[in-house]
């Protein structure tokens, strides 16, 4: 089986959640009110809107994600040949690790890991 | 050893396109693929479920389901049939595409993620080249998935816990990816079929000495942490969010985000099994020739199967032995201590690997 797998696979998934949501639509009448469509925060009513403005830390940490995953992308062909190219490998890689770390703990030093 | 699945998909393949011309017989086959994925789903949704909830018994000295079926066994099924007649209702205020378009991605995901995956000797979807690659690259996207549904709620649990779960899943990814990349150093390949070929001698955890040991103990913490499993689960943590991303979701929706989660452990550890396990081979040791003949016995895909559900084992153990972690102490543990120590691990299995030290 070749890339074609991978849109099967789609269709199935797709087929078997629509399917399964459709069975239980079919199966029984839903009915609706207001009281009923509220957001359940517990049984307290809801006050103000819940689309706001989150912690600013989840933010940080997307961003240090974002240079840690592209560091993890270039690895991966790395891995691959290190074995032949030997110890230069080694090298670069400790070259590389240098400077990424650099980055890293001067966001530690300015408090980007740190929680509020 | 004629039974084996290798065989019989073999034996299938050739007798489709004996019979039909190759358009169909292609066609027959996606279908055939489609339906045993989705049984592979099901069943794997109802065993996990009910393995969850006996382990869990059985670690509180208590016996779990034990009414539906000889000992509980059709215990999921009564559960599966109770949420289709559920009402699967959609509150006002939501932004009704994305809420209703959440569960399917996050079931397209952990469907096509198992395409690479190799269930028994020479049994796979697809054996693509770079198959480790595939699947850390796949499997983060169900981060989307439940960014997507906690934002598209309109409640602030489903925002708190989909926020949780989403910082907690691309921190710990890095040093899953990390551990990873260590049997891929070790192998010099990112094709699934090599690096269990490669493990035909002995699987890499006895082989690459302890910095491969480090390697497997971070990566059973990392994909316990990026499933969302306890001690990790502060996204739903149930005293503090109700259900985190998936509150405002119920019946069916409800039921498909719950099947994505267990078979997002299943898949984890199928690749934990794969990656550190030797897959499908099986357990030899040294010249233990009678030994080693005794173990090639035992078919392929229960060595896979047996070695998955051994893993999925550990994690469920680990729910009920460790406590829940605080947001701070969870990523302050995979960015001070996880990542730093897997990078300088990813170093040391290089030099193993260069000066050919493994076995």
């Amino acid at each position: 089986m070749g890339a074609s797998s991978l849109i099967v696979l789609m269709i199935a998934a797709v087929a078997f959640s629509g399917i399964a949501i459709l069975i239980s639509k079919f199966v029984l009448k839903a009915t609706t009110n207001k009281q009923k469509g509220e957001p359940y925060e517990c049984g307290i009513p809801t006050k103000g809107p819940s689309w706001v403005q989150f912690n600013v830390g989840y933010y940080l940490f997307a961003l240090i994600f974002l240079i840690f995953d592209v560091e993890l992308i270039f690895l991966f062909p790395w891995a691959v040949v290190v074995k032949q190219v030997g110890w230069l490998a080694l090298v670069e890689i400790v070259v590389f690790f240098f400077i990424l770390f650099m980055g890293f703990l001067y966001a530690h030093k300015k408090g980007a890991l740190k929680w509020m | 050893m004629g039974w084996s699945l290798e065989n019989i998909s073999h034996f299938i393949d050739s007798w489709l396109y004996n019979e039909f011309d190759p358009t169909i017989a292609r066609l027959i086959e996606f279908l055939i693929i489609a339906v045993c994925v989705i049984g592979l789903f099901a069943v794997l949704g109802l065993v996990l479920i009910l393995m969850e909830r006996k382990v869990s018994a059985w670690m509180q000295v208590r016996l779990g389901p034990n009414r539906v079926g000889p000992g509980g066994m059709f215990q999921t099924v009564a559960d599966t049939l109770k949420l289709i007649v559920k009402e699967g209702m959609t509150p006002l205020n939501v932004d009704k595409f994305l809420f209703n378009l959440a569960p399917f991605i996050v079931m397209i995901v952990s469907m096509v993620v198992l395409a690479p995956l190799m269930f028994a000797k020479n049994f796979q979807i697809w054996d693509i080249n770079i198959g480790i690659l595939f699947i850390t690259a796949v499997s983060s996207v169900s981060v989307i998935g439940i960014l997507m549904a906690g934002w598209a709620s309109n409640n602030k649990y489903s925002l708190l816990g989909a926020m949780r779960s989403g910082a907690q899943i691309v921190s710990y990814e890095l040093s899953a990816g990390l551990s990873v990349l260590c049997i891929v150093v070790l192998t010099g390949s990112l094709r699934i079929s090599d690096i269990i070929n490669s493990q035909a001698n002995g699987w890499w955890l006895f082989k690459g000495h302890i910095p491969v040991i480090i390697a497997f103990v971070i990566f059973i913490i990392a994909v316990t942490a990026e499933t969302n499993r306890a001690p990790f689960d502060l996204a739903e943590a149930e005293s503090e969010l109700t259900a985190g991303f998936h509150t405002e979701y119920s019946g069916m929706k409800f039921a498909l985000f719950f099947l994505a989660e267990y078979v997002n452990v299943f898949i984890v550890c199928a690749i934990g099994a794969t990656i550190f396990l030797g897959g499908w081979m099986p357990l030899h040791i040294g010249n233990w020739n009678g030994f080693n003949h005794a173990m090639d016995y035992i078919p392929s895909f229960l060595w896979f199967f047996g070695k998955t559900f051994l893993l999925i084992f550990v994690i469920m153990w680990f729910r009920w032995t460790f406590p829940r972690l605080r947001i701070d102490q969870l990523l302050n543990l995979e960015w001070k201590y996880l990542l730093p120590i897997s990078m300088f691990n990813l170093l040391l299995v290089t030099v193993i690997a260069i000066l050919k030290w493994h076995f």
